[in-house]
């Protein structure tokens, strides 16, 4: 299988606290990898630091070549896209400019973004429904739609999502996920980061268990049988 | 609440703006039609629409913040000033000469300042416009200090000359309603939308690809360029320019537009600076309380629309359905 995403020895600090040490993962090509571990383990810089968000040491390799360091601009022209923490919608601005900005390096290709509009708006048909409303006025599931939607509107080669189920209903974590799921179906390659680990294991194909800024253990879910085990992973 | 009620509580917000817009237009042909000294004051808030505009786009649209951009305007003017009454140029090209020494020295500024964030950003800015003040006033052979220059011809080209009162009003009024609808352009073009992006989340902005640090230089010499046409503008209309012009008066005048009228909107500026300008002389009959009614209401504006006046029909539409709830 082609691997997509190799990532060695990432290293990522704010200020003098290590907040990655020597990472290394990698992803396949069509591969859901889950990205486990409790609050401040080092997930969400992890995201970051793919992308180039905060600075690195160490080597991300992606599609065979290396992604430049601290240039995100770059890592997203190459196809790395983020859902980040928190959502990161653009609340003041419609839900059809949030996803016109999605395709931002598309530029003017007025066709293959009416091709992605689409496509977006068919996953998600609550979006269409609401493209004319103010982003910051969905509710919490529409904002995680447009959110991914967004994300999808770049076209991304592999798509980076951190804790989309923060702050979501069961039901509406579950319709997420569902998405999610569909969409790797697809063929998407995604590295999932999340907290609730038996939503991600669900998905999951393989999952990297995180600890204070490191790699503690690599998962394969269909050996994890209970919740007990899942325990024994977190304390060791 | 029906939906029939819901659309009319959306209607009545509007109009209560679309009341305030009317009641604005309608003291413009008053003003212009009657004459008087209220034509200067009218003059005034022209010039102040087109500076407060373009800081809208850096501050409003893109979400930083500065207190130096009266140092542009002060560039553009003196440049305007001197070149026409020391070496006879026609105010058109001195203008143009003006603006472009505007635009070099906000790249110049920005290219290093704009790596700074929020109150870094903000200091840097202000010693920006505190460095042209004192250059204004220490620079006597050139700026005459504090005694400035007069008879700065008005503008135009070649044997047309705007002389009269009411036609350089005209002609302020058609500029800043070109820079105001320039600024609705930028705001719904591509650029508009990475502008509005970055000021929401500079690092989700980034991530769908976006050149954060050159948008955020672009909106700066953007800004510039409008308050370096107010320069120029201010300069030609009045006929006289001094460090005061432009001093940190004007920075404070322009903030208080900018929420007034309602930041980060493309209309809202221009509403502020109509206001806040036509504002004291309401109170001119109040004699001595003239200063402390005028406070007080921009105190109650700020208070009840913290959005700024075009935040109206929002507000508006929330109590109605509040009262309906």
């Amino acid at each position: 299988m082609t691997r997509v995403l190799e990532v060695e020895g990432l290293s990522a600090r704010y200020g003098h606290v290590e907040a990655l040490r020597l990472v290394d993962l990698h992803v396949d090509d069509g591969e859901l990898v889950a990205v486990l571990g409790p609050n401040g383990a080092g997930k969400s810089t992890l995201m970051r630091a793919l992308l180039g968000l905060v600075p690195t040491e160490g080597r991300v390799r992606f599609c065979g070549a290396d992604v430049p360091r601290r240039n995100p601009v770059a890592a997203a022209a190459c196809g790395l896209v983020l859902v980040p923490e928190g959502r990161g919608i653009f609340g003041p601005m419609t839900v059809a400019e949030n996803l016109e900005l999605g395709a931002y390096l598309l530029k003017r290709d007025r066709m293959e973004f009416a091709r992605r509009h689409e496509r977006v708006l068919a996953l998600f048909p609550r979006l269409k429904e609401r493209l004319l409303q103010i982003a910051g006025s969905l509710s919490g599931g529409e904002q995680q739609m447009l959110a991914i939607g967004r994300a999808l509107m770049a076209e991304p080669k592999i798509l980076l999502l951190d804790e989309p189920s923060l702050g979501l209903a069961p039901r509406v974590t579950e319709e997420i996920l569902e998405k999610l799921g569909e969409l790797n179906h697809n063929g998407l390659p995604i590295i999932l980061v999340e907290q609730k680990a038996p939503l991600a294991l669900k998905l999951a194909r393989r999952a990297y268990l995180m600890s204070v800024g490191c790699i503690a253990a690599e998962i394969d879910p269909r050996t994890v049988k209970s919740h007990d085990e899942l325990a024994r992973f977190y304390l060791g | 609440m029906n939906l029939r009620a819901s659309t009319w509580v959306e209607r009545s917000g509007n109009l209560a703006l679309l009341i305030l817009w009317g009641l604005a237009a309608a003291l413009v042909i008053y003003v212009f039609v009657g004459g008087g000294y209220l034509i200067s004051v009218l003059q005034f808030a022209a010039v102040y629409v087109v500076f407060v505009t373009g800081l809208n786009i850096f501050m409003g649209y893109a979400g930083q913040v500065s207190f130096g951009h009266n140092a542009f305007a002060a560039i553009s003017g003196y440049t305007s000033a001197v070149l026409t009454t020391k070496y006879g140029w026609e105010p058109l090209p001195a203008a143009a000469l003006g603006l472009a020494g505007v635009l070099a020295c906000a790249l110049i500024i920005g290219y290093p300042t704009l790596r700074l964030r929020g109150h870094y950003l903000a200091m840097a800015t202000l010693a920006i416009g505190l460095i042209a003040y004192d250059v204004a006033v220490e620079w006597g052979s050139v700026t005459q200090g504090y005694m400035g220059i007069s008879g700065i011809p008005p503008l135009g080209i070649g044997r047309w000359t705007v002389v009269s009162d009411r036609a350089v009003l005209l002609l302020l009024i058609v500029i800043a309603a070109l820079g105001v609808l320039a600024s609705a352009a930028i705001r719904r073009s591509r650029l508009g939308r990475a502008l509005v992006a970055i000021d929401g989340s500079e690092n989700a902005a980034r991530a769908l690809g976006i050149d954060v640090a050159r948008y955020k230089l672009v909106a700066f010499l953007i800004s510039a360029f409008y308050a370096g046409v107010a320069g120029s503008l201010f300069v030609h209309a009045v006929g006289f320019v001094s460090p005061e012009v432009f001093g940190l008066h004007m920075v404070v005048l322009a903030f208080t537009m900018l929420y007034v009228g309602g930041i980060g909107t493309f209309a809202g500026p221009a509403l502020g600076a109509l206001i806040v300008t036509l504002l004291p002389e309401t109170f001119r009959t109040f004699n001595e309380y003239q200063d402390l009614a005028y406070g007080g209401v921009l105190i109650l504006i700020l208070i009840y629309a913290p959005g700024g006046l075009t935040s109206l029909p929002h507000i508006w539409s929330s109590m109605r359905r509040k009262e309906g709830a």
